[in-house]
């Protein structure tokens, strides 16, 4: 029995590689995949009953990067509770990094970006739509669509400049007094939103 | 080889988790917004949940958040 199993393990671990290829950087072929794994164990267990779906046949295939850079860049903008722009070909989309100010134009590189409270602005021809983020991600990829997701956004007027003020007051006071980590955190953090408003309405 | 590691931000030093310091800002941009849109964002993220403590398998009586309001005195 034990002769046999060295056998078997060489020949199990030279088929595993090829079957499991988790970060695939080739282009994922345009139709949708069916999960052709799955059917053959079913038919193998019930030959008379149709398998079901799996989740990999319901989703919509990942468009290829195309060959030439393309001119418009496609934006989905979500929130948790609504899509704020959903598939919108745009010229170029300005998000605010953690890193600082990002432009994104068709065929910018793969990128994953922490957003930091800021103005994230949507430029189609010669309109900028301004959209105050307050935190949030925005994954940009090859294949020039960008996916930004942000816990809250607002358009820029309609953000109050006195609670700004006010704000931005009360939490340099609390700064100055405050004693634990957590109260300097919470305070510092309110300081950086306040002053990342600030900012968004006068610049 | 272990990678440098990178400075952390200063809220993660201070014990706060990404999501809760996402969610401090959100609540503080909700707080400066002008009014008709400020009481839709307030009413936007009203949560409710009734909480029931359990103690020898079996349900004690659920406590609800927020508290349903006081009977009115002049209701008979």
């Amino acid at each position: 029995m034990l002769r046999h199993a060295a056998r078997r393990l060489a020949s199990r671990a030279a088929a595993a590689p090829t079957a499991r290829r988790a970060l695939a950087t080739a282009e994922v072929p345009a139709e949708a995949a069916e999960d052709s794994t799955f059917v053959e164990a079913w038919k193998k267990v019930a030959p008379n009953l149709e398998a079901p779906k799996t989740p990999i046949s319901l989703m919509q295939p990942r468009p290829p990067t195309p060959a030439s850079i393309p001119t418009k860049l496609t934006v989905n903008f979500v929130l948790p509770y609504k899509s704020e722009i959903a598939n919108k070909e745009v010229d170029m989309v300005i998000v605010p990094a953690t890193t600082g100010q990002m432009g994104v134009l068709p065929g910018h590189v793969a990128t994953i970006a922490e957003l930091k409270p800021g103005v994230l602005s949507v430029h189609e021809g010669n309109d900028v739509t301004k959209y105050f983020v307050s935190s949030g991600f925005a994954f940009v990829h090859a294949n020039s669509i960008a996916d930004i997701v942000a816990v809250e956004a607002v358009p820029v007027d309609q953000i109050d400049p006195a609670l700004v003020q006010k704000g931005l007051a009360d939490f340099t006071a609390k700064l100055g007094s405050a004693s634990t980590d957590l109260e300097k955190a919470e305070a510092q953090i309110g300081v950086d939103v306040h002053s990342a408003l600030n900012a968004a309405l006068t610049g | 080889m272990s990678a440098t590691t990178a400075a952390v931000p200063f809220w993660r030093a201070a014990g706060m988790t990404y999501i809760g310091y996402s969610n401090i800002c959100a609540a503080l941009v909700r707080n400066c917004l002008k009014e008709p849109f400020k009481s839709e964002a307030a009413s936007r993220e009203k949560v409710h949940f009734s909480v029931a403590k359990w103690a020898d398998g079996k349900q004690e009586k659920p406590s609800e958040f927020p508290a349903p309001p006081p009977p009115d005195p002049f209701m008979s």
